[in-house]
């Protein structure tokens, strides 16, 4: 389960020195030894199998790989994997719960949010995040939240009327607060 | 895309840190928020052999404001955190305009302003935003500290003036003497691109005349661009539309643009003097 691909490489270096981290993804406390160079995209996918976090552009720019670190919203092939040792990793396999999808997730499916699908997972935490901090965005702040996670086929009509959707939907389930 | 194997450290200390980086030598990396430094790594532009990770090092995510009104700023103090800052906003609000400028949201929620600094990108904002408003870095290293103005910190393209064994700790911004005003402006293709052209200008006032002021250029030169001559015939007087027109001309002399794919020197330079314009006419709008 935590095993990681070693990463073959030129000719043998001796022994690779490896770091031996403990990463909680979500909810999932995984002791994991890796080689410092491993970033967090790769032990998620590689080394946890958890591959709803996909790598897009490789180089900082598309968001695909977004997931939460300690609840912020990161780009996972843009930190390394020893970084998050200790820290609490979220990723899309960890909205759903038992009992059915995680609103934001019904939201895609109900406003049609995607369409090839590559970008959504990272869309997904990038919102997830932002209505944690602003339960009740505007469409001009869910376009803020959303502007390092790119998208190629739906031109974000669709994925900003899903947030929205998801919004008001979380929205609707929190119990009103005491007048 | 793999970086080359390096050792990794992730110090406890500060002291620990600049023992690790001397003992490095010149191969030796400070990664701190990491959002230049592992693409670089990745595109195996940089091959360090040693990454000494600041984040684990207590006490370098701070940004407070001393009793004589400086502003500091942590080596771990990310963008996203100074675009969150009502401190920021109260008290140095050309700072709390461009954090939310940088990059995009992810990035900034890892990427740091010294980092961002110690780079030394010219197309980086906060190295004009913090040279118009005359901070500096503060340099701890084997044998103490140092406190290098930023004019003197970015040497130039993706140099910096810190030896191999110190680390930026923080930045500081002195405490504005009369009333604040000015901004940054960026042109950029897309959210999250480098700017085309940025312009920050700093202006300090007593009622209408201005005490001091600074301006400096992202993306029309090799480095970060002063425009001290610009700055200079701002101040002594009030914002006048003449004074604003010189001001904006000596800042576009002062720029250094190449053509490339965002656009030919010239727009490059027409644009410095355009921003320039743009931001006192619109301190003077907020004044009125």
């Amino acid at each position: 389960m935590t095993s990681v691909r070693v990463i073959e490489e030129g000719p043998d270096q001796g022994d690779v020195p490896t770091r031996r981290i403990t990463v909680t993804v979500n909810g999932r406390r995984s002791v994991v030894e890796c080689e410092p160079r491993l970033l967090l995209a790769h032990l998620l996918r590689q080394g946890l199998r958890l591959t709803g976090t996909h790598l897009g552009c490789d180089t900082t720019n598309c968001g695909a790989c977004t997931v939460l670190v300690d609840d912020r919203p990161v780009k996972s092939c843009t930190m390394l994997a020893v970084q998050a040792d200790g820290r609490a990793v979220t990723t899309v396999e960890g909205l759903a719960s038992p009992s059915g999808l995680h609103p934001l997730q019904e939201g895609f499916k109900e406003e049609h949010g995607l369409q090839c699908g590559f970008c959504t997972s990272g869309m997904l935490m990038a919102a997830k995040a932002l209505l944690a901090e602003n339960p009740d965005p505007t469409e001009d702040e869910v376009r803020w939240a959303l502007s390092g996670n790119l998208c190629r086929c739906t031109g974000y009509q669709n994925i900003v009327k899903s947030v929205l959707w998801a919004a008001a939907k979380l929205r609707s389930d929190e119990p009103e607060p005491e007048a | 895309m793999y970086p080359t194997r390096f050792r990794y450290e992730a110090p406890r200390s500060l002291d620990e840190a600049i023992g690790l980086l001397h003992e490095g030598g010149e191969d030796a990396k400070v990664l701190a928020g990491g959002q230049s430094l592992v693409p670089l790594l990745k595109l195996r532009f940089a091959s360090p052999t040693l990454l000494v990770d600041l984040n684990t090092v207590p006490g370098l995510d701070h940004h407070d404001v001393d009793e004589q009104g400086n502003l500091h700023v942590g080596a771990l103090c990310r963008h996203g955190d100074l675009e969150r800052s009502a401190l920021l906003k109260s008290t140095q609000p050309v700072m709390a305009a461009v954090a939310r400028l940088v990059a995009d949201p992810l990035v900034r929620n890892r990427g740091t302003l010294v980092g961002s600094l110690c780079h030394a990108d010219p197309q980086g904002d906060w190295a004009s935003v913090v040279l118009a408003l005359g901070g500096s870095v503060v340099a701890a290293g084997p044998g103490g500290r140092r406190s290098i103005p930023v004019r003197d910190f970015v040497h130039g393209p993706f140099q910096n003036a810190l030896a191999h064994d110190e680390v930026a700790v923080e930045a500081v911004v002195p405490a504005p003497r009369g009333i604040p005003a000015g901004g940054y402006l960026k042109l950029e293709r897309r959210v999250g691109d480098f700017a085309t052209v940025g312009v920050a200008v700093a202006i300090e006032r007593d009622g209408d005349t201005v005490t001091r002021a600074g301006i400096a250029l992202t993306g029309v030169g090799a480095a970060t661009i002063e425009a001290a001559d610009a700055a200079q015939a701002l101040v002594g007087g009030p914002l006048t539309g003449d004074v604003i027109e010189h001001a904006a001309g000596l800042a576009a002399q002062a720029a250094r643009p190449q053509g490339d794919h965002r656009g030919s020197a010239e727009f490059k330079r027409h644009m410095v003097r355009v921003f320039v314009r743009r931001i006192l006419e619109q301190t003077g709008e907020r004044a009125a």
